[in-house]
């Protein structure tokens, strides 16, 4: 093999790796271009994480909108998880409170972390919530039980097409997981 | 008429070194290429062999011979070992033995790379079959590994993912030395237009590896790391995200199965014009539309995935840009039927099993088109239906040119002929059951038969004991074609063949103006021209 053709290979395979190496970053690249352009679109049901600021609004009281809650728990984590309120009709604009009830059934300490998840995903960005116990994780001693408020408002801009919204959530126990 | 000639003094021309070591250190393109393809020869019977304890479960309903954790063990490794240790590693043994004869190369260019990319493909597969008899077994979630379910599995989850790491390395190294092969070894008078079809399509495979293969890499990765090191790429309660894995894996995925069928269009656009004493029609256009479909193969992967919860808007975009792909597929299949279109058509093995391809990756092409439609697809996602596509573009499509491939170049790497009585046998047994085998799997994923599970619903039962037949026939014929190549490589009928084999070939392609068996090495010096029969118009 001539020496010019060894580097002709050189530089080829160089170039070639670069590309290789390159992707291999786009792969992680795809986990932030991911959570952005859920977060701008609002895709996938993610609802912010985050407290929003009490704004008022003004409050439509021609329009009504179905809500219904849902929990469950991933994994059989072992707790009890559960709402009164299933469903409420309410006009958008408007503070409403709804209480969510969770209990750990173990004698240990626990941690655990609600996820919550908007149906339509569409409608996420709409729902917005002031006080919620999925913001931060929750910390149960042996057999407690807490009742646990969730206070959002629904923004009178929503599209009049939703009719109906779901907030779901589910409860991980991250216990072994929690740094404490 | 050899290509290594008395007056090659650069060289001094040595054989291949002596005993078993040769086949551990040899840094020889036809060598190495004949490694590949007796190792994925092999895999395809491992992973056969994994298939029929599927078939053999699912011959009637109810639970008869494995436990349903074994069961989907054998789904998801029947699928890897198919997938990254047959037909993958199939043609790039392909590749190895025939790109450099085809563009009159004295070997590839990166001969030691060669060597160590197929040891690490065997390193990788051993490592992947050691976790069959890992505590709580081998990965059991399917070939996509899918999280939350994949970290479920037992000791074996590293040892996968590691493997994956291996393959993906072996297969990226092996993608970078055809790339370098093609661009930098070609004989002067091999410009890129005129280059086979099967070193383009080979061409725009190796680059869609360089790309993809990363991207898999990173993603097995962050499965890696969510396991054992508590980051929450996937885990939602640590802010990540499951569908975020499936977008990832998809971005790997839709392109990974066009690796595996654009060196197939790529045989198939070789064979067909011999046996059909034709140029094959429209070159240009079937070099155009290999990159069409390459290209689009990174833009349509979410249609993998439009159960998961995607807003209309991304339906419709990625449904109509699957059906794109249709098109230049199209071109392809019209220039293989005007290429034998009043032809002197005769019907050898290896043209058999070609046009078997055209007719039946056809059929799966159409399945394929149906399940692009979003709203459809709610009902055809994760059923038999799926199985029955992917399968028809995969078994009578790419399992099927590999065989014609075998056939067509079998004369030329041994220099005997191989026993035509016994390969039509082979044909018309694998034409006939893999359409058993796969075509009622079109009415079960209807009726709304879901895919890995061990156990289903009676009135699928049926059907499945007809599938079931089918593959009890299809898996063993194959074992007639390992017979025929022991048989060939042995001295075949005993007629010696010409460096033409086929009438006509020397038209078409630069190896057949080789003897056969080619010298252990050829083209030292570049031929002067090369042949242009179906290239330039």
């Amino acid at each position: 093999m001539s020496e010019g053709l060894d580097k002709k290979n050189t530089k080829l395979v160089r170039k070639l790796v670069l590309i290789v190496l390159g992707m291999f970053g786009f792969g992680y690249a795809l986990v932030p271009i991911y959570n952005v352009f859920c977060d701008i679109t609002g895709l996938n049901g993610k609802t912010a994480s985050e407290a929003v600021v009490d704004v008022k609004y003004e409050v439509d009281l021609n329009r009504e909108i179905t809500v219904e809650f849902i929990t469950s728990l991933n994994e059989s984590a072992p707790m009890i998880f559960n709402t009164k309120t299933k469903k409420i009709k309410i006009h958008p604009g408007k503070y409403y409170t709804v209480n969510f009830y969770a209990e750990n059934k173990t004698d240990k300490k626990m941690v655990a972390r609600a996820i919550p998840s908007v149906t339509p995903g569409l409608a996420a960005e709409y729902f917005k919530k002031t006080e919620c116990f999925c913001f931060t994780e929750q910390a149960f001693k042996p057999r407690e039980g807490k009742i646990m408020p969730v206070r959002f408002v629904v923004d009178p801009e929503l599209p009049a097409k939703y009719k109906t919204i779901t907030l779901a959530y589910t409860f991980f126990d991250n216990t072994d997981k929690s740094v404490k | 008429m050899s290509a290594v000639t008395a007056e090659d003094h650069d060289h001094h021309d040595h054989g291949p070194a002596k005993g078993l070591l040769r086949w551990v250190i040899t840094t020889n393109h036809k060598d190495i290429g004949t490694l590949y393809l007796l190792f994925a020869l092999l895999m395809f019977f491992v992973g056969g062999t994994m298939a029929l304890i599927i078939r053999a479960e699912l011959f009637e309903p109810g639970m008869q011979f494995v436990n349903p954790q074994f069961f989907n063990s054998m789904t998801t490794m029947h699928a890897l070992v198919m997938v990254f240790g047959a037909v993958m590693p199939a043609f790039v043994g392909l590749a190895n033995w025939m790109i450099p004869m085809m563009i009159g190369a004295p070997d590839m260019a990166l001969p030691r790379m060669n060597n160590m990319s197929f040891w690490m493909l065997v390193a990788g597969i051993l490592l992947l079959a050691s976790t069959l008899l890992m505590e709580g077994g081998a990965p059991a979630s399917g070939w996509t590994l899918y999280p939350p379910l994949v970290l479920q599995t037992g000791t074996a989850l590293p040892f996968a993912i590691f493997s994956v790491h291996l393959l993906g390395i072996s297969s990226i190294m092996g993608a970078i030395n055809i790339i370098a092969t093609i661009f930098n070894m070609r004989a002067p008078a091999m410009s890129l237009m005129k280059m086979p079809l099967f070193v383009w399509t080979w061409l725009i495979t190796a680059f869609l590896l360089i790309a993809i293969m990363p991207v898999f890499a990173g993603a097995v990765t962050m499965l890696l790391t969510d396991r054992f090191f508590d980051t929450s790429f996937f885990n939602a309660a640590g802010g990540g995200d499951p569908v975020l894995y499936q977008h990832i894996f998809w971005f790997f995925g839709h392109p990974e199965v066009y690796v595996m069928i654009l060196p197939t269009f790529g045989v198939a656009s070789t064979i067909i014009p011999v046996f059909a004493r034709k140029p094959l029609f429209g070159y240009a256009s079937m070099v155009y539309a290999t990159a069409a479909i390459a290209f689009l193969s990174f833009i349509v992967w979410a249609h993998h995935m439009f159960t998961v919860g995607m807003p209309i808007a991304g339906e419709l975009y990625f449904m109509y840009a699957t059906m794109l792909i249709a098109i230049p597929t199209a071109v392809k299949i019209f220039n293989w039927t005007a290429t034998m279109w009043k032809g002197a058509m005769t019907f050898e093995t290896p043209m058999l099993f070609s046009i078997a391809f055209v007719v039946l990756f056809t059929i799966g092409g159409f399945t394929g088109l149906m399940m692009a439609l979003a709203p459809v697809d709610f009902q055809y996602h994760d059923t038999y239906f799926i199985v029955a596509h992917f399968h028809y573009t995969l078994v009578p499509a790419s399992v099927f040119i590999l065989m014609a491939a075998g056939y067509f170049w079998l004369p030329k790497w041994t220099g005997n002929m191989y026993d035509e009585k016994l390969a039509k046998l082979h044909f018309w047994l694998s034409a006939i059951s893999v359409n058993i085998l796969f075509f009622p799997q079109h009415f079960l994923g209807l009726a709304g038969m879901p895919r890995r599970i061990p156990d289903y619903a009676v009135q699928f039962a049926d059907w499945n004991m007809i599938s079931s037949i089918g593959a009890f026939i299809y898996g063993p014929s194959q074992l007639i074609f390992a017979y025929i190549v022991y048989k060939t490589i042995k001295g075949g009928t005993g007629e010696k063949v010409t460096g033409e084999v086929w009438e006509g070939a020397k038209e078409q392609s630069l190896e057949w103006t080789l003897s056969s068996p080619p010298p252990y090495h050829t083209f030292t010096t570049p031929p002067k021209d090369v042949p242009t029969m179906s290239t330039s118009r």
